[in-house]
C-alpha cells in the first residue's frame, strides 16, 4: 500500500494570495475554473456512458484538473501538445471541439479517425494536438523531436508532453529527457505524478523520493509543483515556456497530484489502495481549492457555479445525442490512411471483404479488460 | 555519368536531396563530423551544418522518436541506424508510432521518416553486425521496406523515398557497399518505390531476391547457363509494397520459383513470396517453390560463409527444381 504523503513544495495554496499571477486576468481565472468544471463534468458523464454500455471504454482524469488546465492555459496556439490519454481537459481547453472528442468515444462515422482508435485517443491537427498512443512514454521523445524541428526552422513554438509517474520508467522518458537537454530543445516535460500506474504506487516505480530530482541528472531544471494548485501549475508552466522560448532549453515539471478515480473503466482501485488514502486526497480536490481562492477574490458565486455546470451538462448532452445518432463508419474506411495510397495487397483484401462479406451480420464481442 | 559505389550513390542522393529541400535533415550516431561509420553521410555536416546534420545521443529509440516528432512538425528526417542489428531499441517507435501515425490520425498527421540502415552479413560482423531484420518491418502495415542491390537503384530509390509521403525502412546491403561501381547519372532521377526489376531474363526458373543476394543469384544463374538452364532473376527492390504482378508474370513464364534471402529461413520474407505464388499461380508451377535462406541460428562469426546463401547453394536449388 502506498503511504499518504505530505503535499510538496512550491505551492501557492497555503493562503490564497490576493495577487493574480502574471499573465492572467480575473476573466482568465474564471475561464480556468470553468474549464476545470467542464473537464470534471466530461469525465463523470463519460464514465456513466461506459457503465451504461454506450461506449466501450473510458479513462478519466478526476483530481487532475489543475494539472491539465493550469498547463494548457500557459500555452499558445503555435505550441504543440504530445499528450497521454489522461488529459481530456487539455484537448478541450486548447480548442478541440467537444463534438470531435465525443465522436471519438463512440467511434462513429464522423470521428476524425472513423473508429480506428479506442476511446480517449484524440487527435486534432488544427490545434497541434498529436494523435494519442496507448503505449506509455512514446510521445515524450516525439515532443522533443518536434521541439528540435521548431528550433531548426527558427520558429519560437514550444512542445509540451504529458506523461505519468509510470511513464518515467519508460525508455522514451529517458531518451526524451536526454535528447532534450543535449539538444537544448524547447520542450516542457509535464510529469503528472498521480501516484499510480494502474495499481503500482509511485514508491514501487522508482527509487527516488522526488521525481523532479531526475532532471538534475539529465542537465535541465526540474521543479516539483503542487499539481492540485492550478495557479502554481500555471506559473511553473509559464516560466518553463518562457525559458524555452528564450532558447534556454527544456524543463521538467513534476505536477504532484492524485488519480482520484480508477485507472480506467475496467479498474477497481479498492483492490490496491485504502479508502482513507483516497479520502485524504479528495479533501485536496483541485476544484475545491481553486473555488476557495476565487471566493476570496470575490469571483465565485453559487449561481455562477450552477450556471456553468448546467451549461457543461447541456453541451455534453447535445454532443452525446449527436454522436450516438451517427452511424458506424463505412467498411471501406478500414482500408484508408494506412499509406498515402492503397498497396496492391491491401486493395486485394478490400475487394475480397467488400465483395463477399458486406451482407453478413458481423458484430463486436468481448469487453476490454485493462 | 559518374562511376559510383553503392555507398557513394547513397551519399550522393543525400547531398542532392538536402540541397533540393531545406526540410531534409539527417540525424544519428556519428553522422555529423565523422560522416558516419561507413561514410554514408560524408560531407553533409560541412555543407549543411550542425542544425541539419545532427550528431545525436546514443539511443536508437531516441533517434527514431525524435525523427517522428520532426516529421510531424514538417521536416523530412532521414535518420541513420548505424547497423540494422541495433534497430531493436527503436522497434517500439517504428512499429507502434511511425507505422501507425497516419492511420491513427485519420491522415491528419503523417511521419514520412526515411530510416537508413546497413544490414546483412558477409562482413565478418558476428551476431550484432550482420542481421537481416526486413521481415519484421514488412509485417507492419504502414511501413514501406526498400532494399537496393546496386548503386543506380540505391540513389534513385533513396531519392524516391525522401520525396515520398510514407515512412520507409531503407536497408542498405553493406556487404556490397563498395563491392562494385556503376554508372550513375549526374542528372536528377528517381527509381520509384514499388516496381521490381528483372535483372536477368530467363525462361526456365525464376529467382526472386534482393540486396546482396542479387549478386549471389546472378553467379548461380551463370553456372546454370552452363547446364543449359536459363534462370530469370527478379530483384524485388521494394519488399513492401510488393510488385505482385511482375512476380506472377515471371512464374507464369518459367513455371519454377526460388526465393533467396539471407535472413533465417523460418518466417522469413521468402515465405511471403512463396505463399503469394502458391495462392495466385499454383496452376503454372512445375516444381515446388524453394527457399534458399540463412539458417535458423543466430548469425555466426567464423562460419558465416556456411550460414550465408552462396552461389553453389542457389545452384543446388536450381538443379532440384529442374529435376523435379
Amino acid at each position: 500500500m502506498s503511504m499518504i504523503q505530505e503535499v510538496p513544495t512550491m505551492t501557492t495554496k497555503e493562503k490564497p494570495q490576493r495577487a493574480i499571477p502574471e499573465g492572467l486576468t480575473p476573466f482568465d481565472l474564471k475561464q480556468m475554473y470553468e474549464a476545470m468544471i467542464m473537464t470534471r463534468e466530461y469525465d463523470e458523464r463519460c464514465f456513466k456512458l461506459q457503465r451504461q454500455g454506450r461506449i466501450g471504454f473510458y479513462a478519466g482524469s478526476f483530481g487532475e484538473e489543475a494539472c491539465q488546465i493550469g498547463t494548457a492555459f500557459a500555452l499558445e496556439q503555435k505550441d504543440w501538445i504530445f499528450s497521454s490519454y489522461r488529459q481530456p481537459g487539455v484537448a478541450m481547453h486548447r480548442g478541440v471541439p467537444l463534438q470531435t472528442m465525443v465522436n471519438n468515444l463512440f467511434g462513429n462515422a464522423e470521428d476524425i479517425v472513423q473508429g480506428k482508435q479506442m476511446p480517449v485517443h484524440y487527435t486534432h491537427k488544427a490545434h497541434h494536438f498529436l494523435s494519442i498512443s496507448s503505449v506509455i512514454g512514446t510521445q515524450v521523445i516525439q515532443a522533443v523531436g518536434c521541439a528540435m524541428a521548431a528550433k531548426v526552422k527558427k520558429d519560437d513554438a514550444v512542445a509540451i508532453t504529458y506523461f505519468g509517474d509510470g511513464g518515467t520508467s519508460s525508455n522514451d522518458f529517458h531518451s526524451g529527457m536526454n535528447f532534450a537537454a543535449a539538444m537544448k530543445a524547447p520542450c516542457i516535460f509535464a510529469l503528472v505524478n498521480n501516484q499510480y500506474a494502474i495499481s503500482i504506487p509511485v514508491q514501487k516505480q522508482t527509487g527516488v523520493e522526488v521525481l523532479a530530482d531526475k532532471a538534475k541528472a539529465y542537465g535541465m531544471p526540474g521543479f516539483q509543483v503542487d499539481g492540485n494548485d492550478i495557479l502554481a501549475v500555471y506559473k511553473a508552466t509559464r516560466e518553463a515556456i518562457l525559458r524555452a522560448r528564450r532558447g534556454e532549453g527544456p524543463t521538467l515539471l513534476e505536477l504532484k497530484t492524485y488519480r482520484a478515480g480508477p485507472h480506467s473503466s475496467s479498474d477497481d482501485p479498492s483492490r490496491y489502495r485504502s479508502k482513507e488514502e483516497t479520502e485524504y486526497w479528495l479533501k485536496r480536490d483541485p476544484i475545491a481549492l481553486f473555488r476557495e481562492y476565487l471566493t476570496e477574490m470575490e469571483l465565485w458565486t453559487e449561481a455562477w457555479e450552477t450556471e456553468i455546470r448546467e451549461n457543461a451538462q447541456a453541451r455534453l448532452s447535445e454532443a452525446i445525442k449527436i454522436a450516438e445518432s451517427l452511424p458506424q463508419p463505412a467498411w471501406e474506411t478500414l482500408f484508408d490512411d494506412v499509406y498515402s495510397y492503397v498497396p496492391q495487397a491491401l486493395a486485394d483484401q478490400k475487394e475480397d471483404i467488400l465483395a463477399h462479406e458486406s451482407g453478413l451480420e458481423l458484430t463486436n464481442e468481448g469487453e476490454f479488460p485493462l | 555519368m559518374a562511376d559510383l559505389t553503392l555507398l557513394q550513390a547513397v551519399n550522393s542522393a543525400l547531398h542532392e536531396e538536402m540541397t533540393r529541400d531545406d526540410n531534409v535533415v539527417v540525424l544519428g550516431e556519428d553522422v555529423g563530423l565523422n560522416g558516419g561509420v561507413f561514410r554514408a553521410t560524408e560531407g553533409l555536416y560541412q555543407k549543411f551544418g550542425a542544425e541539419r546534420v545532427m550528431d545525436t545521443p546514443l539511443s536508437e529509440s531516441g533517434i527514431i522518436g525524435a525523427a517522428i516528432g520532426m516529421a510531424v512538425y514538417g521536416l523530412k528526417p532521414v535518420p541513420e541506424i548505424q547497423f540494422a542489428d541495433f534497430i531493436y531499441p527503436a522497434f517500439d517507435q517504428i512499429v507502434s508510432e511511425l507505422a501507425k501515425m497516419r492511420y491513427r490520425s485519420g491522415g491528419d498527421y503523417t511521419s514520412p521518416v526515411v530510416i537508413r540502415t546497413p544490414y546483412g552479413g558477409g562482413i565478418r560482423g558476428g551476431h550484432y553486425h550482420s542481421q537481416s531484420p526486413e521481415a519484421y518491418f514488412c509485417h507492419t502495415p504502414g511501413l514501406q521496406v526498400v532494399i537496393p542491390s546496386n548503386p543506380y537503384d540505391a540513389k534513385g530509390l533513396l531519392k524516391a523515398a525522401i520525396r515520398g509521403e510514407d515512412p520507409v525502412i531503407f536497408m542498405e546491403p553493406k556487404k556490397i557497399y563498395r563491392a562494385f561501381k556503376q554508372d550513375v547519372p549526374e542528372a536528377d532521377y528517381v527509381v520509384p518505390i514499388g516496381p521490381a526489376n528483372i535483372v536477368r531474363e530467363g525462361t526456365d526458373v525464376s529467382i526472386f531476391c534482393y540486396g546482396s543476394m542479387v549478386q549471389v543469384a546472378l553467379r548461380a544463374a551463370e553456372k546454370a547457363a552452363e547446364s543449359g538452364w536459363n534462370a530469370e532473376i527478379v530483384d524485388l527492390r521494394t519488399l513492401y509494397p510488393l510488385d505482385i504482378e511482375t512476380i506472377l508474370n515471371s512464374v507464369k513464364k518459367t513455371g519454377r520459383a526460388i526465393v533467396v534471402y539471407e535472413a533465417p529461413k523460418t518466417c522469413g520474407y521468402g515465405a511471403e513470396i512463396a505463399a503469394t505464388i502458391a495462392e495466385k499461380a499454383i496452376d503454372y508451377l512445375e516444381a515446388p517453390i524453394l527457399r534458399v535462406a540463412g539458417l535458423d541460428t543466430p548469425f555466426p562469426y567464423t562460419l558465416e560463409y556456411v550460414y550465408m546463401p552462396h552461389p553453389a547453394r542457389v545452384y543446388r536449388a536450381i538443379q532440384d527444381v529442374m529435376a523435379y
